[in-house]
């Protein structure tokens, strides 16, 4: 299967480079996404997971590095070929509310992504709003209300629908459903997954909450201080996690199941994150390791490959091989 | 925090655009209704002063002077016998004009500027900021005053001086709403699904400081037609004998103690225009704000 | 005789579009030492009835009545504003999601510690120094001697939780009740803050009501869970119990829609579909009789009523779930 998103090597530096206090909130991430396939991007607070999914879509510009979607790397583009390239990568946000303008009724919100790129003008528009409220499961009748008569559900489902009227074929969902209730978020992750089996969509799912992204990625990457830790599809990352960030990370979650969570051995891991503009020397997660040796801080881990597909940067799994 | 979160009301299908929502919003607010209410008729007196002033406003009639108000006089005569009450109905266009006129410049001169600083940003911004200051070091009435030496003293240069001084006040105010409203999340949306600069102002960024640029607007109205009281009391503006309501207070000054009512009538004019303009602005503020909207009352069980 | 004693609790708001009815008869009981879980999501009435049992609604426009809310023998609801206050903070504490927001930011953590110390206990000086040092010690912070000095922006959102903590448990209160306290953390600093909690409530024998949306948190910390739903309790059990067995629509479709790390990840996730209903119209049948997918043809005819499922087990729901 071809890659419909190449990433390699994606840099995000605030501040001058070499200076002190430079905040490299993304350092050479590198991934791929296939066609049709979501990829979850996990981590907590501060990891640069949000900052990625920007840079891909080039809202914040990155330092340096390549971003290849089918082919055409996005960094260099000029403004006119980005404006053409934005129909193809979409993104979702996490304050569903916050995301649309609340001065705007819901069929102008709709109509917008349309107007912009020239897509069913004249009398096919107000046909084509409704086909795509339609498609995310909202009445016509909304068409007339403002952001803020929604509910955060059907707000973000505004959203996806604006996302949908460029026709996409690839969108970052930043945190769309931590923000919902729970019986609603399950109601937007179906949705998610049933325009991805009907349209063939692309998804990089990011999420600190490791439970929801379970269920809707097909590979799953952690990410801690700006640089992935480990990569892998669903089954393994979850059955067998191979770095101690990623083995924390899954003891901590819970289980809605007493029987299991009184069995559980937690790996606790100890003090803060690290300052992002100073962070550890070698590999920025030894500070809180459980398994950190002295050489650690000394050696900033590469990619140790652990089986097809699955890969950690620790160089404890490398001594084992 | 929200100490209890119902579902949104389900509206009727017949909504209106915002305006008219803000338009049903406005009413509720008395202070702001009453404003309205007094200034329209205010205006509405002196556009209409051509038919309903009783007297000719420069029509000298010295045997009539100084008489107090009465019966034929309602608001009493002047040193050269003219009626007073004729001269504020027509008094009142000037200024009021003037107050429109300013306004509309000042708009559409400081509203792109600000705009503009706001969007754009970094070297743009300093540059159109740099002569922003340059303006406002001055003594907004003295430079008006300056500016109206130079030109001249008809009632078109004041006109353009006062707006000329009201712009960069008013693009300052935009260029800061303007710079909060750019980081929201809606316009990085916007940005995202691929909308140009054009777009993102015009759609997004003017929509959301409209609101603070309207309140600001009515002083900017306020203090115009204080200013071109001011500067008709100083001498420019509208010459002898045209009525100004400036100008009148200027002449009433020598006959206070003889005819306060002189004085009275153009002072108090000013003073309800500007009170309603004030009040207005307010209810303005509230009515404008979109979470105000709400819709019918009507709460019917929530949809999907 | 239960530590707190909770009986048809109701609390109603006016606002401009009607009554909101947010806690409609809720019951309860808690034991000495128990840490009892209120499950719902947005609207259910969780947080409200918490604010009610604290005293801190605002009334107007809010109204709290009861039958009965006793804490330790004392009425809650017949105590003056000013008694009210004495007992809160003493008796019973409340720490909230948004430690940001509770803590003043202008203010050092030692004198936030100390203010409460000196309100409840007339510590003062060094001995309340002291007492501060111990409390933030107790809790984990390291260097707690430096850090009095500190104010709330340097720390982290877990480190401010902590520091929430101390003072919630400064003067040795009867109740603690947690507000979605740990919901803004991230997971694995969630988890230090369930253990911490979890250790200092045994080791005082303080009650704790959990107030939570995440079943799973829910499910590693409480000894019983009500489930809330429309301003009314649903369900009431033991956690195990109530994890076997969910016998109320809703619960079953909580847990349905609740995303594992464990467990298939073929299995698609079961939503509730639908919105919660308004609190101001009256509900005159189930609440949850919408939106529910085991309803049987006697909810169409009459409103249920709570029955039992097992020890300390019941809910109010007409069709039998029972596996």
């Amino acid at each position: 299967m071809s890659s419909l998103l190449e990433v390699e090597d994606l840099d995000v530096h605030y501040g001058r480079p070499g200076a002190a206090g430079t905040v490299k909130a993304v350092d050479g991430v590198s991934f791929s996404v296939g066609r049709g396939r979501t990829l979850g991007l996990v981590g907590e607070s501060g990891c640069g997971k949000s900052t990625t999914g920007y840079a891909i879509l080039q809202l914040v510009r990155p330092s340096a590095g390549r971003v290849l979607f089918d082919g055409t790397d996005l960094c260099g583009l000029d403004t006119r070929s980005l404006r053409r390239m934005r129909r193809k990568l979409q993104i979702i946000f996490q304050d569903s509310h916050a995301s649309l303008n609340p001065r705007m009724p819901i069929g102008d919100l709709v109509g917008e992504a349309l107007d912009i790129h020239g897509l069913f003008p004249g009398s096919a528009r107000a046909g084509r709003i409704r086909e795509l409220l339609d498609m995310v499961g909202l009445a016509g009748h909304l068409i007339e209300r403002y952001p803020h008569e929604l509910s955060g559900g059907q707000a973000q489902r505004v959203a996806i629908c604006r996302a949908l009227a460029v026709e996409p074929e690839l969108i970052v969902c930043d945190e769309p459903v931590s923000a919902l209730d729970v019986s609603i978020q399950a109601q937007i992750v179906n949705l998610l997954q049933d325009l991805q089996e009907r349209l063939g969509l692309a998804y990089i799912f990011i999420s600190h909450d490791l439970s929801v992204v379970r269920h809707v990625s097909d590979d799953i990457a952690v990410m801690y201080l700006g640089k992935i830790v480990e990569l892998a599809g669903k089954e393994e990352i979850y059955a067998a996690p191979a770095h101690p960030y990623t083995k924390s990370l899954m003891s901590a979650v819970p289980v809605p199941d007493p029987d299991i969570e009184a069995q559980r051995q937690r790996i606790i891991l100890k003090g803060d994150l690290p300052n992002p503009a100073d962070p550890p020397s070698g590999c920025r997660f030894r500070t809180r390791c459980p398994v950190a040796i002295p050489e650690c801080a000394v050696v900033d881990p590469m990619q140790y490959p652990l089986a097809p597909g699955h890969w950690a940067k620790c160089i404890r799994l490398a001594a084992k091989n | 925090m929200a100490l209890v979160q119902s579902p949104p009301p389900v509206a009727s299908p017949r909504i209106a655009g915002s305006l008219r929502l803000a338009a049903r919003q406005f009413p509720r607010h008395r202070a702001a209704m009453v404003g309205l209410i007094c200034l329209a008729l205010i205006c509405l007196a002196a556009a209409l002063a051509p038919w309903i002033a009783p007297y000719d406003p420069i029509q000298i009639k010295l045997s009539a002077k100084l008489k107090p108000p009465s019966f034929e006089h309602w608001l009493g005569t002047d040193h050269f016998g003219r009626d007073v009450f004729s001269r504020l109905l027509y008094g009142g266009r000037t200024s009021l004009s003037v107050g429109l006129l300013v306004v509309g410049f000042a708009f559409v001169l400081g509203v792109p500027l600000g705009l503009a600083s706001g969007y754009f940003g970094k070297r743009i911004d300093n540059l159109l900021m740099r002569l922003v200051d340059a303006f406002l070091t001055f003594p907004p009435l003295l430079l008006a005053v300056a500016l109206v030496g130079l030109l001249g003293p008809e009632i078109q240069n004041v006109m353009l001086a006062l707006g000329l001084v009201q712009a960069p006040v008013l693009a300052r105010m935009v260029r800061g709403s303007t710079l909060a409203v750019r980081e929201d999340v809606y316009v990085t949306a916007a940005r995202a699904l691929g909308a140009g600069p054009a777009r993102i102002v015009l759609s997004h960024l003017l929509r959301n400081v409209m609101s603070p640029i309207v309140v600001q607007l009515t002083i900017v109205f306020a203090a115009a037609v204080v200013a071109e009281a001011s500067l008709s009391f100083l001498g420019f503006g509208a010459q002898p004998p045209q009525p100004s309501w400036g100008r009148d207070m200027s002449e009433a000054r020598r006959f206070l103690g003889d005819a306060p009512w002189m004085f009275l009538a153009p002072t108090v004019a000013i003073m309800l225009c500007v009170l309603s303009i004030n009040f207005m602005g307010d209810g303005l503020r509230d009515a404008l704000d979109p979470r105000a909207w709400r819709t019918r009352r009507t709460v019917t069980q929530a949809e999907r | 005789m239960p530590l707190l004693s909770v009986r048809n609790l109701k609390t109603r708001f006016a606002t401009d579009r009607g009554i909101v009815r947010a806690v409609n008869g809720v019951s309860f009981d808690l034991e000495e030492g128990e840490i009892l879980g209120l499950v719902g999501e947005s609207g259910s009435g969780k947080s409200v009835t918490a604010l009610s049992i604290m005293r801190l609604v605002p009334e107007p426009p809010g109204k709290v009545t009861a039958d009965a809310m006793t804490l330790d023998g004392t009425d809650l609801l017949g105590l003056s504003e000013a008694q009210a206050r004495e007992v809160r903070g003493s008796s019973m504490a409340m720490i909230f999601q948004d430690p940001m927001r509770s803590l003043n930011p202008v203010l050092t953590i030692g004198r936030q510690i100390t203010e409460v110390l000196h309100r409840h206990q007339k510590l003062a000086g060094a001995a309340a120094r002291r007492r501060a040092v111990e409390l933030l010690e107790t809790v984990g912070i390291p260097m707690a001697e430096k850090r009095l000095g500190a104010y709330p922006h340097q720390f982290s959102g877990g480190m401010r939780q902590r520091v929430m903590i101390a003072i919630a448990l400064s003067c040795n209160p009867r109740l603690l009740i947690a507000d979605e306290a740990t919901t803004a953390l991230d997971v694995t600093i969630q988890a230090q803050i369930i253990d911490l909690v979890k250790r200092l409530t045994r080791e005082r024998g303080t009650s704790v009501i959990w107030i939570s949306h995440d079943l799973g948190v829910v499910a590693g910390l409480c000894d019983r869970v009500n489930v809330m739903y429309a301003g009314t309790v649903v369900e009431s059990g033991p956690i195990r119990e109530l994890f076997r067995r969910p016998s109320h629509g809703y619960t079953l479709g909580l847990m349905g829609s609740t995303p594992r790390v464990d467990g298939s990840s073929a299995r698609r996730l079961t939503p509730i579909e639908g919105m919660p209903p308004n609190l101001i119209d009256p509900i005159p049948l189930c609440p949850f009789l919408p939106r529910c997918r085991v309803s049987v043809a006697a909810c169409q005819a009459r409103p249920p009523e709570p029955r039992q499922f097992g020890a300390g087990h019941w809910a109010s729901c007409l069709a039998d779930l029972a596996p």
